[in-house]
């Protein structure tokens, strides 16, 4: 865990208080709703279809058990009881008063929380993996980057206006969990041939309605120097980017614009002209922020405890544990991924309820330690092997314990037209119909790793694109109709799935999908092999004519 | 459109020069980059302080080798939402050690001030008389900051080890 200072506590207090002058003046109608807009955006407040929503930042997707409590606490004293988790490791809440705002930001200041640019024209959220500190064969933790790279970017003065949007992404496994390929800035953390650490870069990543892959722009810039080339691709981008148009105002849209020969030249004159400035990272400043994160005190404790091997007689816990407990990198643990993805349930949400019992069970089981992932599930990263079986037994009383991760069931979902003003058509109760038509475990485990990701419009908060099946709502003539693609991924091997045929409609969408996986089973050469691996193999055709042979 | 210049409400002494609008023939004047650039020389040999209204598309490379020979450069913010400017104050002070005033001009209202200041403006047309007014204490808004710009106000990082420093060699 990183534990704020004096001085992180002073700063999300005064920006607790400017926001509360701010919300002051706009009740007051001294600020117009114009210029209100993007001043409650650059704190993560969102006009939706209903009411305000309100975007929480978890940066790099670390939480403490007493911040989790806070969560359930502004989710019953401001909202209707629940929370629901983001792909960029943010919480949001969907019911809040704007008048209540301003108390709420106060009560989760308290214990180190912010909603600071976690929506606008800026930089957001930080995000990493979920896993981070934790993983086998990990470089080194990326949160120390990650937390380096967040104060940076936070209330940046020369940033805070951008054209659009702006995301960064650290990973530093070999298996990308945190989709940095799909990202503004995304950071790969490796070593080069001197053993120093740094990060191979890439830029113009990103969704929406005209989506990219992100280009390595540098293969390593060292690690004291990522701050000044951060900065430099930023202030390229500030200058350069286009204001013109929205959708074309990210810098997915310079770098494909200019070439990423010509961007990469650009910004390195920049940098070249930035100099040994204030920007680079002594090791002195490394460590200070390395100093703040802590780790647990792990017990020596065997590989296989007889607690295990008792429980190991228990069907339904052996599912559990194959399905959602992964290896830690210290002998005796695990850690375990909590699925929010129950049947019939919106994917990523969590009530109050669930949130106090599980920052009761991390307190209990995971040294108070509790991570967020972009698949929208929540994960203990700490477990003693020998606690699985009764922490399984309390997740279980939760509903916290469906064994569907990274199953076909374990759905990414936008909001959709349920909440979100910007939305053609429904995600939630796609996704609640196919968790229904998937509800058997032998069956999903069957099927194997199946990513299903669903956006309610274009802009692809779903990561659609990045789905191994991609669900994309989109209005027709006044009714909701989907566009299918398969073959997307999200990870090291990132790329944008293909257009199986056209739109179906509503009702037609979980017969589309139960066809699609009917067909992958059919044409799978050996069970060990993917979904998406039997879609690149074979490409789309196969699937296609399955579909819409009887259409 | 009220003034504020180094924290206080201020009389603007630059009459700003539309493009094609005759000069005044002495006291001080804001010109724009086309006027300024078609006759740098000409204008600067004039009696009365210059200053240029730089738009926010155009290099500040330009404007480099004038730089000391210039009272004012004014950058522009069309909407709040634009901030193309604060990159070229930075360049100007930062990077060009430009030490004349640096006016932020367009839609400046009040939670602008404290990035403008940051980036190294030093006066800033409000569009608002409130804001203007509120200016002395909008600035004390924030204590800790967490990046190094060319303001000199210390990082939040830098004092942390100063604190360690201090704390180490106490002990």
């Amino acid at each position: 865990m990183y534990a704020y200072d004096e001085l992180d506590r002073t700063l999300i207090n005064e920006r607790v208080s400017e926001f509360r002058d701010q919300v002051k003046r706009r009740l007051s109608g001294e600020l117009t709703e114009d210029e209100f807009k993007i001043l409650r955006l650059q704190n993560g407040v969102y006009l939706q279809l209903h009411a305000y929503m309100f975007r929480v930042a978890i940066p790099y997707g670390t939480l403490s058990s007493k911040q989790l409590r806070r969560f359930a606490h502004v989710a019953r004293r401001y909202d209707r009881g629940y929370g629901h988790f983001t792909t960029r490791q943010n919480i949001q809440f969907n019911w809040i008063k704007l008048a209540e705002l301003p108390d709420a930001l106060a009560d989760l200041a308290e214990v180190g929380i912010h909603a600071m640019q976690t929506s606008g024209n800026n930089m957001r959220n930080v995000t990493s993996d979920q896993w981070a500190g934790v993983a086998p064969g990990e470089i080194e933790d990326p949160r120390i980057w990650s937390e380096l790279i967040r104060q940076h970017t936070t209330l940046h003065p020369e940033f805070s206006f951008l054209p659009r949007k702006f995301k960064i992404a650290i990973t530093a496994s070999e298996h990308d969990r945190a989709a940095i390929k799909i990202h503004d800035i995304g950071l790969r953390l490796h070593k080069n041939a001197d053993g120093e650490t740094g990060f191979e870069v890439l830029v113009g990543g990103g969704l929406g309605r005209t989506p990219f892959i992100a280009k390595t722009i540098k293969p390593f810039v060292h690690g004291r120097d990522v701050l000044s080339y951060i900065e430099a691709i930023l202030r390229v981008y500030n200058q350069y980017g286009r204001r013109d148009n929205i959708y074309k105002a990210r810098i997915k849209i310079l770098v494909h614009e200019l070439g990423i020969e010509k961007f990469a030249k650009e910004v390195d004159e920049e940098w070249k002209q930035m100099g040994d400035s204030e920007l680079r990272l002594d090791h002195a400043a490394i460590e200070e922020v390395r100093s703040r994160f802590s780790y647990p005190p792990y017990e020596k404790l065997p590989h296989m405890p007889d607690e295990l091997k008792q429980a190991a007689h228990d069907p339904l816990f052996e599912r559990w544990r194959k399905n959602s407990v992964a290896p830690h990198k210290v002998q005796g643990y695990s850690i375990v991924t909590l699925s929010l993805k129950p049947v019939g349930g919106p994917p990523g949400d969590a009530t109050a309820e669930q949130m106090d019992a599980l920052a009761d069970l991390a307190d209990k089981y995971s040294f108070g330690e509790i991570r967020v992932g972009h698949e929208q599930n929540l994960a203990l990263p700490h477990v003693a092997k020998r606690d699985l079986p009764a922490l399984f037994k309390a997740l279980d009383r939760l509903g916290l314990a469906t064994p569907n991760v990274n199953l076909v069931t374990d759905i990414i979902a936008c909001p959709g037209l349920d909440y979100c003003s910007l939305a053609n058509a429904r995600s939630i109760p796609i996704a609640q119909e196919l968790t229904r038509r998937f509800a058997n475990h032998d069956t999903a485990d069957l099927i194997g790793r199946l990513h299903i990701n669903i956006s309610g419009c274009i802009n692809a908060c779903g990561h659609h694109h990045v789905g191994h099946i991609g669900i994309l709502g989109v209005e027709k003539n006044g009714e909701e109709f989907y566009q299918i693609t398969i073959g997307g991924r999200a990870d090291e091997n990132a790329q944008m799935g293909t257009l199986i045929g056209p739109a179906v409609p509503y009702a037609e969408v979980a017969d589309v999908i139960e066809d699609i996986v009917e067909a992958y089973l059919a044409l799978r050469d050996r069970p060990e092999e993917l979904f998406v691996d039997t879609v690149k193999r074979l490409g789309v055709e196969p699937f296609r004519e399955r579909v819409y042979a009887t259409r | 459109m009220p003034l504020v210049k180094q924290g206080r409400l201020t009389t603007d002494l630059f009459v700003h020069v539309a493009e094609g609008a005759e000069l005044p023939g002495d006291g001080a004047v804001l010109v724009t980059a086309e006027r300024f650039l078609a006759d740098p020389e000409a204008l600067l040999r004039r009696s009365g302080k210059l200053g240029v209204i730089w738009p926010n598309n155009r290099n500040v490379d330009d404007l480099v080798p004038y730089l000391d020979r210039l009272a004012s450069i004014a950058l522009v913010f069309p909407t709040f939402r634009d901030g193309r400017a604060y990159s070229q104050a930075r360049l100007l002070r930062e990077r060009h050690g430009y030490d004349g005033e640096l006016r932020a001009t367009g839609q400046i209202l009040r939670d602008q001030f404290v990035f403008m200041t940051r980036a190294g403006f030093d006066a800033f047309e409000v569009k608002k008389d409130a804001d203007a007014a509120a200016f002395a204490e909008t600035m004390k808004r924030y204590s800790v900051f967490y990046q190094p710009t060319g303001d000199g106000r210390v990082t939040a990082l830098n004092r942390r080890m100063q604190l360690r420093h201090s704390e180490s060699a106490s002990q």
